[in-house]
């Protein structure tokens, strides 16, 4: 069987969808992750199916719950909103086509303490799963169910190997490694799943290569 | 490596070994995962099912719309009177499975099994049948690796989503999982598991997704309780040793034609069924507006 039992016996999740509330924590959750800096405001772009049936199920209180960092079982998720106003967050949802992409779709935008702004969007493609299919205008496809590395680098000769060898120094197994650049030369992005727990020092070793310009561990 | 039902009880019978060690040794063999540690999590999620069916008995709860809310409540007063048509221990557990189904509509927490909008089936049905029959932990656990054994072949061979296959595929699943796992709590056999989830399944077959204003709220309680009592009376049938005759991987496969077949209306798009009626048409407006 390749069907892990617990996928049948679980998620343990509030209710009262996998795909429209539990997924839509994940979602905002691994977004506000990979954007990796503190944030005053947040916008939720909604598509398709999130924005037409989603209130009925808690979307936009999962998506905001999520934001903040709730985990899908936590019952605080109802409270979201009044959550957000006593950790002084602003908030907004509104409607949007993005496309052909996913009916359970969303852009998230945050609005930085430091000034930045960062764009991610997303779907949750059922049963509590999720996918990120774009961070700042790149496309990605992070899942997020294995320990993931999302490093942004320049694109220069010998970065990739530097990141390999600082993960074979960790004895760490690379399972699935994806490189996307938009133009040669240019800043190029790189997804390592991997089968093993990732040491939050990996992200400062990393960090501290030549033409490494960012580094995140995301851990679901 | 089995793939079907048949190829699971097979297993176990030429191994000589009991259907939850060969579901056991399966999800260690996939996960890598050892056997303390999925114990230890199947533990941690037969906690919160047992929470979720019992913490509605006594207390509404609160959702959008609130179309089942007192649901639980009203069934488990009905039962404590002592005087119902089908008795107590089927009255708990439509009581039981009313309630996760009020928790999961209330935003509170649940475990899906197979999906959130079944949740309610294997915590009553294996929670009342366990306390009949004075079972263990350790035999209720066991049991429950069994149910999911069932739910990872249906999802393999057919589908648990309500989208892709209609209500028979979430609570018609759910009700055949629990099947199994009350079969194996009363110390049935591998073959009679085999066949009361057969028996379960033909017992729902076409049964469409229609949620109310799309709402996770109605038929599904409803459904909910009629499946986990399809469950245990389906269980009861092959313990006495009738036979689904066509065997429960056909049924599974018949499930999955049927399912695909149906229209897309009555797949949780809330646009056919008794979300189509003229009061369910009226309901959705008043809880949504236009």
């Amino acid at each position: 069987m390749n069907i892990s039992i617990f996928d049948v016996i679980g998620p343990v999740m509030v209710g009262p969808s996998s795909s429209h509330t539990a997924g839509a924590v994940k979602l905002a959750r691994i977004a506000a992750l990979i954007s990796g800096k503190p944030f005053y405001r947040v916008t939720f772009a909604l598509h398709g199916s999130f924005a037409k049936t989603g209130v009925g199920h808690g979307t936009d209180r999962a998506l905001l719950a999520g934001a903040m960092g709730l985990d899908e079982d936590n019952e605080m998720i109802k409270n979201a909103y009044e959550l957000a106003e006593s950790r002084g967050l602003e908030y907004e949802f509104f409607e949007k086509d993005l496309g052909d992409v996913h009916e359970n779709s969303c852009e998230m935008t945050f609005l930085h303490d430091d000034g930045s702004k960062s764009v991610i969007a997303g779907s949750s493609i059922g049963g509590g799963r999720i996918l990120i299919t774009g961070i700042d205008g790149v496309k990605t496809d992070i899942s997020a169910e294995q320990p993931t590395l999302l490093i942004r680098q320049f694109d220069r000769k010998g970065v990739i190997h530097r990141i390999t060898k600082a993960l074979l120094d960790c004895g760490i197994n690379i399972g699935v490694m994806r490189l996307t650049r938009e133009e040669r030369g240019n800043i190029a992005t790189t997804v390592i799943e991997t089968d093993d727990f990732l040491p939050p020092e990996l992200a400062e070793t990393i960090q501290a290569i030549e033409n490494i310009i960012s580094v995140r561990i995301i851990e679901s | 490596m089995y793939k079907d039902l048949k190829g699971l009880v097979s297993e176990a019978e030429e191994k000589g070994l009991s259907m939850h060690r060969i579901v056991l040794e399966d999800e260690i063999e996939l996960t890598g995962n050892s056997e303390g540690l999925i114990y230890e999590r199947l533990e941690q999620r037969w906690q919160i099912m047992v929470s979720s069916a019992l913490r509605a008995l006594n207390e509404a709860q609160e959702m959008t719309g609130s179309l089942i809310s007192g649901q639980s409540k009203k069934q488990n007063s009905y039962n404590e009177k002592g005087s119902t048509l089908s008795g107590s221990y089927i009255n708990s557990i439509m009581a039981m499975a009313l309630s996760s189904c009020e928790i999961n509509a209330g935003m509170g927490r649940i475990c899906a099994a197979p999906t959130a909008g079944s949740c309610g089936i294997i915590p009553a049905v294996m929670y009342a049948t366990s306390e009949k029959l004075g079972s263990t932990l350790g035999e209720i656990l066991d049991s429950l690796l069994v149910a999911g054994g069932i739910g990872a072949i249906i999802t393999k061979n057919a589908t648990v989503s309500g989208a892709e296959g209609g209500c028979q595929a979430e609570c018609g699943a759910a009700g055949a999982m629990a099947a199994a796992a009350a079969v194996y709590l009363a110390g049935g056999t591998p073959e009679q598991c085999e066949n009361a989830v057969g028996i379960a399944l033909m017992n729902c077959m076409g049964l469409v997704c229609d949620p109310v204003a799309g709402l996770v709220q109605l038929p599904c309680s409803y459904r909910n309780a009629s499946q986990a009592v399809n469950a245990v009376i389906s269980a009861d049938m092959a313990l006495a040793g009738q036979s689904s005759v066509i065997p429960a991987d056909e049924v599974i496969e018949s499930m999955y034609a049927v399912g695909r077949r149906l229209p897309v209306e009555l797949k949780e798009t809330a646009l056919g069924g008794i979300a189509a009626t003229p009061t369910g048409k009226r309901l959705k407006k008043q809880i949504f507006g236009a």
